[in-house]
């Protein structure tokens, strides 16, 4: 059975349809990678799986459907997303950033110090710096933090948007690297990518999206050496005719 | 000016300077994490020692009447589960109060608990569908509640000055009294539990998470609904207990929380409505400043405290760019 | 249609039986004018004032003074009233005007308060809360006003000019900007308007206007005392205000009318009610106001103003304003940017990025996420102040200049997600673009001077929509666009605003296939005739079929220049398109 199965969503923001009827789903342990073009929709599926943008369709989590989606009940669940833009919070330690993903588990009064320990050997950069604001890291080091946030919740499924932005390329191949450990280790990866050759690398399966739509769908080793994800990006296919 | 007259005009800044802060500091709080200016803390402040006076008489305020119907909105509006927190406390503060006429002890906490109760319930009903709103919505929104709330008091107390009993009678030095210095004590006891609350307890960090990425706490599982609740509690406590406290000083009466509340602004906005320290020790210059002006010209004290005013905002002015957002 | 409230000045006529009446109907003339003070503090410019009453208070006790002190004509102390209140308004709104909306509204309190409190204890001056008494009346042609009825023509004529005068305002150039100003200042900035002076003017005028109710007041009751300059005072305007609606003239007056007669009603009744005497209306004030936010935060007015027939103002016949249209050489650089920098907090967003662009071009500036194009964008905009480097537009610097003096220079931006004002109309919007190109000032606007110009301004807006094929919409409200047409009327007002440099930030998003082409031709045909289009976009099918040149950024730096087909070959792009090829 899937872990998580999407059927037909379809995200607007007013009259704007940024993603239409959208299916695809994940089995335990599997990678699967969302990429294509800036604008192509890749957010908005994620926005539109936690309700956190206007969503139709169906999203079915361990074979039941989750209905009245809210933030807060699909994280007890074990969805945890790692947000664009990371939304660490600057003036708390990077220590009380850490602390505060695991914050419903501490309101369940479950011990969050051997979750700390993990991310810190995972990530022995934020160990160095736990003391430290976190609005002083730098990009790399931040986008750590908030991988290392979302693991606090102890997610089943774990959805990334785009932890590659505006990093350096050194640093992007090290939070792959740790992406495939967690891989490794049976964490269920959603990862929404431009950068499509890494996240091709990682995931098992890849879905190219284009105007809100799925245009391609496969393995990724098969998609890694589809010329048409390289039109997707460059726009070498289509011709605009001239007006 | 002598000496004598100086420490008391020191001692004197001191003591409502204090008081000024804590509603600096709970009015900073409040707008960081709900974006509400809460202009009604002064009468929230002054429901304490009137429902106080009140109870000791052996009578039920009318604030338990007001904050019995918001408990019962508030408990329509969160049906289910949500709905448990407003029915027993609505229930609990009620039964509290049947038992504190006339029993000091009791009567204090009653007071404290019903301007919490009463205070969150505010936030609950009257901020809380308007998520979402401008701040200036919110701010007019505010400002409507006070003086509902004004005008409530008026009902209920009617126009007399009361002044409680002091905890402590009698005085330490000329100028100082023995609830003076409880009113100092509770300060420093507040900053000191505000500082532990914030540097220690994950509750503590989850608020100032919620206030400093929305987004980032809602996806933590910090839902942005109870952090506006606890940010209206915190403040509402510090405004029960400074009115509870001050009271016995300079009386209490349904129209004077709205001056304190205001200078608690002037000194939050001397902090740009977003420093905790520089609000604090604004709320400090504003009690001086009060303090020596009164000496000076008492007639307008309460008119040139404002001024301080102008160098701040004059300040932020030259700081901020034109073009926002 | 507006005549018909002078319809008003009959009601003095139908009430003349009963003197009880015409109070009322004056106090209801006075609150409207203060209420129409807080429209356009409020419902125009998006601020708001808990000082209306005190601004009352300036022009009722400088007449007061004059005239019982100095034994002056009313009319001085006309003069006199108003300049008080501009005063007090110049120097509220020159400390705040620049900080965020919070602030204005916080120290207008602090300010009402205060001199509410001068008011009571400068009893050498204003007799303190006991007042000044015996105002002489005003005299009209030998005419003394001294009786209700009398005084209500005065009172609801003034009203009536008042009104006519602030639909004026509205229709006009500064209307419209302050409309937009309101809703996106960034937007606003960037076709000509100078945020601070215009709020600051908005202010000012909604400062004298108060004070022209003051001193009407004055010489109505012939008494002052600062009980009806209180702080509730201004409380109750802005609540009269935001209960009709804030946002429409007739939402005001509703707002006024509505309470005058309930302010009377809960007088007598809540005290019965409540077996004693105080203010107790102030309850009902705080409650009707915080039910309103909650379930109508528009107000009652649009809730009658659906069944009201909405009239049409028709097409733009005048002639166009004389818009320089774009000459000069083709190919000749026209904005030139160099060795441009800007970091944020130890991130450097754009690292020292250089790139002429050339008349007639179209020059389209891409990379992957992140790359920086969009800070680049608003670095030559004048949106962002750059680090280091500089911009030159038609050989002048511009660097670091503010948007609205950057537009007057020609050079024209959109936005990622379009910057429009949905409440108003297409035509109006798009006229937006010339408030650089026209001139009329505040008192024109008011006194209708500026019809002729405005004519003209609404004819080249509509003559831009012609061009970019929105005409047969110009009256709709913009909220009923399709995100492709809102793109086109982004366009429209940079073409009425004169502009000849078009920068535009990703218009192609959320664009289908057709408006796409539709789009690209567009651009296509503005380019052949002249203007110069610099474009930011990532979408690769849209800029590979329409730029001449393209300029790719990876990491802040510019890693290729080049057309199209070049740039796609380039290992370079490629690599930082599809990421790098091994994981290590």
């Amino acid at each position: 059975m899937s872990l998580l199965s999407v059927q037909g969503l379809t995200v607007r923001y007013g009259p704007l349809e940024a993603v239409r009827g959208v299916t695809f789903s994940l089995k335990e342990g599997e990678a699967l990678t969302l990429i294509g073009p800036n604008g192509a929709g890749k957010t908005s599926v994620l926005r539109g799986l936690l309700g956190l943008a206007q969503a139709e369709g169906k999203v079915f989590l361990d074979g039941a459907e989750v209905r009245g989606r809210s933030p807060e009940a699909l994280l007890s669940w074990g969805l945890v997303l790692v947000p664009e833009g990371r939304a660490l919070f600057p003036g708390l330690s990077v220590e009380d950033n850490l602390l505060l993903g695991g914050f419903t588990r501490f309101r369940r009064r479950e011990n969050l110090r051997p979750d700390l320990e993990r991310v810190y050997t995972l990530f022995p950069r934020l160990l160095e710096r736990r003391r430290q604001p976190a609005g002083t890291l730098s990009g790399g080091e931040q986008q750590m933090l908030a991988i290392g946030r979302a693991l606090m919740a102890r997610p089943r499924l774990l959805l990334l948007d785009e932890p590659s932005l505006g990093l350096a390329p050194l640093m992007v191949q090290e939070i792959y690297r740790i992406l495939g450990e967690l891989k490794r280790e049976g964490t269920t990866l959603l990862l929404v990518e431009q950068n499509a050759k890494m996240a091709l690398s990682l995931a098992d399966r890849g879905l190219v999206l284009e105007a809100g739509e799925v245009a391609l769908m496969g393995p990724a080793e098969a998609l890694r050496q589809d010329p048409k994800v390289v039109e997707a990006y460059l726009g070498l296919s289509r011709e605009v005719e001239e007006g | 000016m002598d000496a004598t007259i100086l420490s008391f005009l020191l001692l004197d800044g001191l003591q409502n300077g204090v008081v000024y802060g804590l509603l600096a500091l709970s009015l900073v709080l409040v707008f960081a994490v709900t974006r509400v200016i809460l202009v009604p803390i002064g009468e929230l402040l002054m429901f304490a020692p009137l429902s106080l006076v009140w109870l000791l008489e052996g009578k039920l305020p009318g604030t338990l009447w007001l904050a019995l119907v918001l408990g019962g909105a508030w408990a329509l509006m969160a049906r289910g589960r949500g709905a448990l927190l407003p029915l027993v406390g609505g229930v609990g503060l009620f039964l509290l109060f049947l038992l504190a006429k006339e029993v000091p002890p009791l009567a204090y906490l009653a007071a404290v608990l019903l301007v919490v109760y009463l205070g969150v319930a505010t936030y609950r009903v009257f901020f809380q569908p308007m998520r979402g709103a401008t701040v200036l919505s919110l701010l007019i929104m505010a400002v409507g509640l006070h003086v509902a709330y004004q005008g409530l008091g008026l009902v209920f107390f009617g126009p007399e000055q009361f002044r409680p009993a002091p905890l402590l009678s009698g005085e330490v030095v000329v100028g100082l009294s023995w609830q003076g210095v409880l009113v100092l004590l509770f300060a420093a006891l507040s900053l000191m539990a505000l500082y532990l609350f914030f540097r220690f307890s994950l509750f503590g960090k989850a608020l100032l998470a919620a206030a400093e990425n929305r987004l980032g706490a809602r996806l933590l599982g910090i839902r942005p609904e109870e952090a506006g609740m606890v940010a209206f509690g915190i403040a509402s406590l510090l405004a029960a207990f400074s009115g509870l406290l001050l009271a016995p000083l300079i009386n209490a009466a349904y129209f004077m929380g709205f001056m304190l509340g205001l200078k608690g602004f002037v000194a939050a906005i001397l902090g740009g409505l977003a420093s905790y320290p520089v609000a604090f020790l604004g709320a400090l210059l504003v009690g001086f400043f009060e303090s020596f002006t009164s000496f000076y010209a008492s007639a307008y004290k309460e008119a040139l405290v404002f001024l301080l005013l102008v160098p701040a905002l004059f300040y932020q002015s030259l700081r901020a760019r034109t073009v926002e957002e | 249609m507006r005549y018909l409230w002078f319809l008003l000045l009959l009601l003095p006529l139908a009430l003349s039986p009963f003197p009880y009446y015409l109070t009322l109907l004056n106090f209801f003339a006075l609150s409207a004018m203060v209420v129409l003070s807080l429209y356009v503090l409020t419902g125009l410019a998006g601020m708001t004032s808990f000082a209306q009453a005190a601004f009352m208070g300036m022009g009722a006790y400088a007449t007061a003074l004059l005239t019982i002190k100095a034994g002056l004509s009313p009319w001085l102390g006309l003069g006199a009233g108003l300049l008080f209140a501009l005063l007090l308004a110049l120097l509220l709104g020159a400390l705040t005007v620049r900080l965020k909306g919070h602030f204005l509204p916080l120290s207008t309190i602090a300010w009402q308060v205060a001199l509410y409190i001068l008011a009571g204890n400068l009893v050498g001056l204003t007799g303190g809360h006991t007042g000044l008494t015996d105002l002489p009346p005003i005299h009209f042609f030998g005419i003394s006003l001294d009786t209700g009825f009398r005084y209500a023509f005065l009172t609801l004529f003034l009203l009536v000019l008042l009104v006519l005068a602030l639909y004026n305002l509205r229709q006009s150039r500064i209307g419209r900007a302050l409309l937009a100003l309101r809703g996106d200042a960034l937007a606003a900035a960037s076709f000509g308007v100078d945020p601070a002076v215009l709020r600051l003017k908005a202010f000012l005028l909604s400062g004298v206007i108060a004070g022209l109710a003051g001193f009407l007041y004055a010489h109505f009751l012939r008494f002052v005392n600062p009980t009806p300059f209180s702080l509730e005072a201004s409380i109750k305007y802005l609540v009269m205000a935001v209960a009709g609606g804030v946002g429409s003239i007739p939402g005001v007056m509703l707002g006024a009318a509505f309470f005058t007669g309930l302010e009377d009603w809960l007088k007598d009744l809540l005290p019965l009610l409540l077996g004693r005497q105080g203010n107790y209306e102030t309850i009902g004030y705080g409650l009707i106001l915080a039910l309103i936010l909650i379930l109508a935060p528009k107000g009652l007015w649009p809730l009658v103003e659906r069944y009201l027939p909405s009239r049409d103002l028709g097409v733009p016949k005048a002639e166009p304003l004389s818009l320089k249209s774009p000459d000069g050489p083709r190919g000749e650089v026209v904005l030139e940017v160099q060795g441009l920098q800007k970091s944020f907090g130890g991130l450097l967003a754009v690292a020292g990025v250089s790139f002429d662009l050339r008349r007639g071009e179209i020059l389209a500036l891409i990379g992957p996420n992140g790359a920086g194009k969009s800070t680049t964008f608003n670095l030559v905009a004048g949106a962002l102040l750059p680090d280091r480097g500089q911009v030159r537009l038609f050989g002048k610097e511009i660097t670091g200049l503010p948007p609205y003096r950057i537009h007057a220079l020609g050079l024209g931006r959109t936005f990622q997600h379009p910057h429009l004002f949905l409440e108003l109309t297409v035509l109006e919007n798009a006229a937006l673009g010339t408030y650089s190109r026209t001139r009329a000032g505040f008192l024109q606007a008011l006194l209708g001077l500026s019809r002729r110009e405005e004519e003209r301004a609404l004819a080249t807006a509509y003559r831009a929509l012609k061009r970019v094929g929105l005409e047969s919409l110009a009256l709709e409200k913009a909220e009923r666009l399709s995100v492709g047409q809102q793109r086109l009327l982004e366009i429209a007002r940079l073409l009425a605003s004169g502009a000849e440099v078009l920068l535009l930030d990703e218009p192609a998003a959320g664009l289908r296939a057709q408006e796409k082409r539709e789009f690209a031709s567009l651009l296509r045909s503005l380019a052949r005739e002249g203007y110069t289009v610099l474009i930011v976009d990532h979408d690769m099918d849209l800029i590979m079929g329409l730029a001449d040149r393209v300029v790719v950024m990876n990491y802040g730096e510019k890693i290729a220049e080049g057309a199209p087909k070049e740039v796609q070959r380039n290992p370079l792009v490629r690599a930082a398109y599809l990421g790098e090829e091994e994981v290590a």
